[in-house]
């Protein structure tokens, strides 16, 4: 047997094992996983920018991509929020504190923020959509006078399908963020808006001028928001939103991810509009 | 570092016996129809007739690298001694690679790695896996005697006894073989083998190499392929009409030396596991299934159109203008409905409509050869084909079934019209359209 010797540095299939420090259940199908890797080194060693994702493993059963949905500056945990969905988000949602999982983070690129400088942000979170808006908000929150109006639009489907309720009341009072929150339909002791995503965002009427426009969910969603956005005068290079697609990988190699001949797991999962209007319509 | 050196057959196999102690010899072993790369003895290949081991394999070499199944990390756990529900887990990744002699696969089976190389060793990521397998292995190329009907390689930018790839390429002359050691790793595995000098067969190996070549049929017209196959995406009719007798069975991708897609899977558990990387295919439904029961590419005709785009147009806009093809027609000759790249491709770029600039109009394509009527079917080895995919038709004995070598070498120079080689970027990688210059970052 010879020596590994291909000049690489780090094998990029082999995950950090980690602690699950913290559960939350966020909604009827929504958790958040707070976890640590055990090996101190790693841990203290390991930054990521807001927007890229890691590979959470439960052994024995697979791997599956969620962004990192806390910012940089949180130096205690990572935090993933899952919905179930089949087999590996299913396994995951069964996990407790205490209980060892593997991570193989941070893969991808992440929201261009350093360009953002000085201009106006406008989040659009829809659904789980919400979890990548999380990581790059909470940063840009944490450095608020480099930008200019911050200002985030979040929507689910009923009050119980709305994630981060322990952050909701914060960003409601933020003084450095307007926050709206809107359901799909009607409910009880509901006090904030009601309508879908793309129609609260024309009556909010947000500026073009000197705006960014962030907007992460469901595929339906991105559709009718990045229309709206558009008939507001928003031109496509402002638009920044993130792609789903099955991924095994994370790494560009597996082959799985492409859209045309971008990897969404290493050249991605952030692009502007205007670059996915470069990319062949495979969606 | 080129130098050529003589074996006589016996010489050879000789050789190739002595370097099996030591190292993995695979080369090429019939097994039914199918022609494929298996570890040999010394006492195999001591015995061997030269010509069964230079049999044209139905199947890549690919496995030299990747095999099919490979164990990435193994996981193992021990219960916590007051609360038995924790575990302290620990893993290890088997990252193994044996010296290894790759022998008698063909220039183009060479060439393959250098495009695998691209994802898996030049990117971001580096694949530990199959970089030490690579480190460890030294390929033996031998130049093709003649071409076979599939073969395409003066398409892609290769030739029959292009060197890419290979760290020694040898030619049969009269009487035997002649060894030229292309790179320092060729050379340490010649090192005392006592093979006697051939500088004098030079003009010999050069007119094998044209005959070689002249026997090609000759490559169309395909500059600006990578623009215009992309500029295809949104013909569907086109898709749909060149795939409507596929059926996904995948084995165009199984049997490519350059197809690189993998899944990865875990078995057993936490206590005692593993994480599984197999070969996989983009022509299966599955592939881009996501669990939301959307996928991106339901229909045949989307996945065919990925995996021509990805090798003439993904695949070059990301590398340099570089094929992810390199015209061995392992899928033309293995797929049980006959679909053909060569077709799909000319075809694509035919009827492209996109306009080139700051170019003369491309002249009309050369005509491509039909392959031959008694078309020899070789199936797939190692392939889980569905029974309803499987080729009707028994498979017939076909590996060395080489059309006789054509005489003329001086016909070469019509033949081949010199693409670029792999390492430096095809002229048909033009850099001037629109959309390839949008999309450079
Ligand atoms: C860049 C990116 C970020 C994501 N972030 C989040 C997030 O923060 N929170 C969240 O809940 N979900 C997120 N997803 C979606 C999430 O990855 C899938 O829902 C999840 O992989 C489904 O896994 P499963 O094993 O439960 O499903 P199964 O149907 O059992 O899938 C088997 C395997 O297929 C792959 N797969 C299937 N669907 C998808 C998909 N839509 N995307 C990627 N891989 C898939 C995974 O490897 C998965 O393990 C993200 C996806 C991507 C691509
Ligand atoms: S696509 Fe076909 S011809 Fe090209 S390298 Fe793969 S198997 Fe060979
Ligand atoms: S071998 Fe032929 S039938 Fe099978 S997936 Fe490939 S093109 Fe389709
Ligand atoms: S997930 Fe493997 S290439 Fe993107």
């Amino acid at each position: 047997m010879s020596e590994h010797d291909c000049g690489c540095s780090k094998n990029p299939y082999l995950p950090e094992v980690a602690t699950v420090l913290e559960v939350i259940t966020e909604s009827p199908t929504i958790k958040s996983f707070r976890v640590r890797f055990d090996n101190e080194e790693a841990w203290n060693s390991f930054t990521f920018q807001p927007g890229q994702v890691g590979q959470l493993s439960v052994f024995g059963v697979g791997e599956s991509t969620f962004v990192i949905n806390t910012p940089p500056s949180c130096k205690d945990y990572i935090q993933f929020s899952v919905m179930r969905a089949g087999e590996v988000t299913t396994a995951i949602h069964k996990l407790q504190p205490g209980d060892k999982v593997g991570v193989r983070a941070p893969l991808g690129n992440y929201f261009p923020y350093e360009q953002w400088k000085g201009k106006n942000i406008v989040f659009v979170g829809g659904g789980i959509g919400m979890a990548p808006i999380r990581t790059i908000m909470l940063h840009v929150m944490e450095h608020a006078s480099e930008y200019g109006r911050l200002s985030l639009l979040y929507g689910a489907r009923s009050p119980e399908d709305m994630a981060y309720k322990a952050d909701l009341p914060g960003w409601l009072e933020s003084d450095v963020l307007h926050t709206t929150l809107t359901i799909d339909r009607e409910a009880p002791n509901w006090p904030h808006r009601v309508g879908m995503i793309p129609n609260v965002l024309k009556e909010l009427a947000p500026s073009p001028d000197n705006t960014i426009a962030v907007l992460c969910g469901p595929p339906i969603m991105i559709k009718f928001t990045l229309a709206a956005f558009r008939e507001m005068g928003f031109k496509d290079e402002n638009i920044i939103t993130t792609l789903e697609r099955r991924m095994k990988c994370g790494i560009g190699i597996c082959g799985r991810c492409n859209l045309g001949g971008k990897y969404v797991c290493l050249d991605g999962p952030v692009f502007s509009q205007a670059q996915l209007n470069e990319l062949p319509p495979e969606m | 570092m080129s130098s050529l050196l003589f074996a006589t057959p016996k010489e050879l196999t000789g050789w190739l016996a002595g370097l099996a102690s030591g190292h993995r010899v695979l080369a090429p072993r019939q097994e039914g129809p199918s022609v494929v790369f298996r570890p040999r003895t010394a006492e195999e290949l001591a015995s061997a007739d030269i010509d069964a081991l230079l049999r044209r394999a139905t199947a890549s070499p690919k496995q030299a690298m990747l095999p099919q199944c490979e164990t990435l990390v193994t996981f193992k756990s021990v219960k916590d001694a007051e609360d038995p529900s924790k575990l302290t887990t620990t893993l290890e990744a088997p990252i193994e690679a044996e010296p290894t002699v790759l022998f008698g696969g063909r220039p183009c089976d060479a060439r393959g790695f250098v495009v695998l190389d691209r994802p898996y060793l030049e990117g971001k990521f580096k694949d530990p896996y199959y970089g030490a397998r690579r480190e460890a292995t030294t390929i033996v190329t031998q130049a093709c005697p003649s071409a076979f009907y599939s073969c395409f390689c003066n398409w892609v930018g290769g030739t029959p006894s292009d060197r890419e790839g290979s760290d020694i390429l040898f030619t049969a002359v009269e009487g035997g073989f002649v060894l030229e050691v292309v790179t320092e790793k060729g050379q340490a595995l010649v090192e005392g083998a006592g093979f006697a000098d051939a500088s004098d067969k030079a003009a010999e190996v050069e007119a094998a190499h044209a005959a070689a070549a002249a026997s090609l049929n000759p490559a169309p017209e395909l500059s600006h392929v990578m623009e215009k196959v992309a500029s295809r995406f949104t013909d569907t009719a086109f898709w749909d009409k060149e795939t409507v007798k596929c059926l996904s069975c995948g084995a165009c991708t199984y049997l490519c030396p350059t197809c690189q897609c993998f899944t990865i899977t875990d078995e057993g558990s936490q206590l005692d596991g593993r994480r599984l990387r197999s070969w996989d295919s983009c022509m299966t439904p599955l592939f881009t299934m996501e669990t939301s029961g959307h996928n991106p590419r339901p229909s045949k005709a989307d996945r065919m159109r990925n995996r021509v785009s990805h090798k003439f147009s993904f695949y070059p806009e990301r590398y340099n203008g570089f094929f992810s093809c390199v015209g061995c027609g392992r899928c033309v000759v293995s797929c049980p409905v006959s679909l053909d790249i060569r077709h799909m491709v000319q075809a694509a770029v035919e009827g492209a409509t996109i306009e080139i600039k700051d170019e003369a109009p491309a002249k009309a394509p050369a005509a491509v050869a039909e392959a031959p009527e008694a078309k020899v079917r070789e199936a797939a080895p190692e392939v889980k084909v569905p029974a309803e995919a499987a080729a009707p038709e028994p498979a017939v004995e076909a590996a060395p079934a080489e059309p006789a070598e054509a005489a003329a070498p001086a016909a070469a120079e019509k033949a081949a019209p010199a693409p670029k080689a792999q390492k430096s970027a095809p002229k048909t990688a033009p850099k001037s359209s629109t959309r390839s210059k949008a999309k450079k970052r």
